[in-house]
């Protein structure tokens, strides 16, 4: 082993090993060591605390005092006194809804085919190496694609469909290999137990994998989900807008058949454009509005995942095969 | 009861039910299996639409001048579309990011797996994860409006908008991602390495640095690579706290663009579709998501050379 060449530990045994105030000086210094490197370990945690403590401190002196109902319910505006974040939360809200609906079916899907039915060949290793890359793929390329693809070469639009669409794509990743961790994560007792009496693959897999790995998919799903609502830069590609003075369509209408899907359409604004937009003026003013609206940003994410890292806790206890 | 004994019809019944069962099988199987191709048909999307307009970006541009022009000012009358000062700001802000992310992170990992006592790496862990939720444009705008003010105080020449603002802050951004793959790839190491370890007399620090951190060295490779392209293709940050101006500069005190801060300039205009400026993102992207590719490459390549099988 290596250790044994180390120089105190050899110029001890030269002098003699059995002279234990040599071997206590050895250890102590070995111990030193120990030491040193554990007060290293909680510094650099200590650093990581701190800019967190202090990034959130800084925006909760500079947004705290703009944090109204007001806030909430105004468009934004030439005077930063009255701009609100109305259009950007709705737009976030329509957006994560595309978002959600178009990557869980596809992500859960793709998880539970990798999972249980892929035969071992090597295109199925092409499909999961795959994976892998798309989730090293820088965020802003999505937005190129999405830009290429949905906007011009689809016609979608600078839309609410088409940025829910590249966010979708985005967190696709996430949600697949969540998915194949819950269900791998399985005993293969369970499905041996539905095929003794039986049942179909797919009656296995909706009627057991699925419900059993239901919390774990969710806390991707979760996770997923608070990433999309923070990315900013797929969406500015994509060309939304940085000033929208007006809501989409309402999806639900007076008349039959009281569900309109004019919103998907619609030009629109989200909250990370709309914290983007207000940083990058010189007023400050208008970087005090970027504050509360990063507050209100943050507060939404940590949410999201403090629930899936609680939900996560909860499963870990509470299943045991 | 006695069951009636299966007729005929019955059997044919059966048949059909079990036919039908089968088609049902065969159905719900090529839907997910379509839904699985979908990533690889997104990958080839991502390729072809990057390729395809860079194709027509580079009819109008030859490659040697995109590679060798040290001027990056496509939207000037007095056009120039070499794509050095872009890399070199990109390359710049994620050294700096890399420079405070991999000691860090590989420290904080080391720690939480080998020293820290069990609660402390409860509630640690579950930190640095929403560490990594956070969003990055509120990452931007504490680079820009608390970190620059702060740095200004130490070197009062650093100006409003700097690479090195914003790559510290990205720096911090990624410690969470390097430290807990790190760290789960340490966890992965069985415990009778450390034990014979410890039975032949070494410190906790001789094990974790010695026996540790060697067998899981490809994990940390593969948690390496992942901050890197994450530091490459990062975008908020150094959008809102590098500027936005090409700058060929390798001192990280200058404010330069990056590739993605070039992407984002350019998308927040009103560029139509088809024009060289238009194609000019694509080329970006095209040249970025070749960065990427080439660190998962070798990413991949260290994980197959160096996994310790147990």
């Amino acid at each position: 082993m290596k250790f044994i060449k180390n120089k105190a530990w050899q110029s001890g045994r030269a002098k003699n090993v059995n002279d234990l105030d040599d071997l206590r000086k050895i250890i102590s210094h070995h111990k030193r060591w120990d030491l040193l490197f554990m007060i290293t370990g909680i510094v650099a945690l200590m650093i990581a605390i701190l800019t967190f403590i202090s990034l959130f401190a800084q925006m909760l002196i500079d947004g705290m005092p703009r944090l109204s109902w007001d806030f909430f319910t105004s468009f934004p505006s030439r005077r930063p006194e009255s701009a609100g974040i109305l259009s950007a939360w709705v737009g976030t809200t329509l957006v994560m809804l595309v978002t959600a609906v178009s990557a869980v079916p596809l992500g859960v899907g793709a998880g539970v085919y990798l999972e249980e039915y892929a035969p071992k060949n090597l295109f199925t290793e092409i499909i999961e190496i795959n994976v892998t890359n798309l989730a090293g793929v820088p965020s802003i390329i999505y937005g190129l694609l999405a830009l290429g693809l949905f906007v011009y070469q689809l016609g979608i639009g600078q839309s609410i469909l088409a940025a829910g669409l590249a966010l979708a794509l985005l967190i696709l990743p996430v949600v697949i290999v969540a998915t194949r961790e819950a269900i791998r994560s399985i005993p293969v007792a369970i499905r041996e137990g539905a095929y003794a009496l039986g049942a179909t693959k797919w009656q296995t897999v909706s009627d057991h994998l699925l419900p059993y790995s239901s919390a774990g998919i969710l806390t991707g799903i979760i996770i997923g989900l608070a990433r999309a609502i923070g990315e900013t830069a797929p969406i500015i590609t994509i060309g939304a807008l940085t000033f929208i003075a007006f809501l989409p369509p309402s999806p639900v209408t007076d008349e039959f058949p009281y569900i309109s899907f004019e919103w998907l359409t619609a030009p629109f604004t989200v909250m990370p454009i709309q914290m983007f937009n207000w940083v990058s003026r010189p007023e400050e003013a208008f970087q005090l509005n970027a504050a509360a609206a990063g507050l209100v940003l943050v507060v939404m994410t940590l949410a999201m995942n403090g629930l899936a890292i609680y939900l996560r806790y909860r499963m870990r206890k509470n299943i045991k095969w | 009861m006695p069951k009636e004994l299966p007729s005929k019809k019955n059997h044919v019944g059966e048949l059909g039910y079990s036919y039908r069962r089968k088609l049902h099988e065969r159905l719900i199987e090529s839907i997910l299996f379509l839904s699985a191709l979908l990533s690889v048909v997104i990958m080839l999307a991502i390729i072809v639409m990057l390729v395809k307009e860079s194709v027509v970006f580079f009819q109008h541009v030859s490659i040697w001048e995109f590679l060798t022009d040290t001027q990056w000012t496509p939207l000037f009358d007095d056009a120039h579309y070499g794509i050095l000062p872009l890399v070199a700001g990109t390359v710049v802000s994620s050294a700096v990011a890399l420079l405070v992310a991999l000691p860090l992170g590989t420290i904080i990992a080391i720690y939480l797996s080998e020293f820290a006592p069990f609660t402390v790496r409860e509630i640690a862990k579950p930190f640095l994860e929403l560490l990594g939720g956070i969003p990055t444009v509120v990452y931007g705008y504490f680079a820009l409006l608390f970190v620059t003010p702060l740095l200004q105080i130490i070197f009062p020449e650093l100006p409003g908008f700097s690479l090195l603002s914003a790559g510290l802050v990205m720096g911090i951004m990624i410690i969470p991602y390097v430290s807990s793959m790190t760290e789960d790839a340490m966890r992965a190491v069985p415990m009778h390495l450390r034990e014979g370890s410890y039975a032949m007399g070494a410190t906790r620090f001789q094990t974790a640095i010695r026996v540790v951190t060697p067998a899981a060295f490809s994990g940390i490779a593969a948690a390496y690579i992942l901050g890197i392209s994450r530091a490459v293709g990062e975008t908020m940050v150094v959008a809102i706290a590098a500027g936005m101006q090409p700058n060929l500069t390798w001192n990280p005190m200058e404010p330069a663009a990056t590739i993605t801060a070039y992407i984002v300039q350019v998308s927040l205009g009103d560029l139509p579709h088809g024009s060289v400026g238009y194609q000019t993102i694509f080329a970006a992207g095209l040249t970025l998501l070749l960065i990427t590719l080439v660190f998962n490459i070798i990413g991949h390549l260290l994980r197959k050379r160096y996994r310790e099988i147990y």
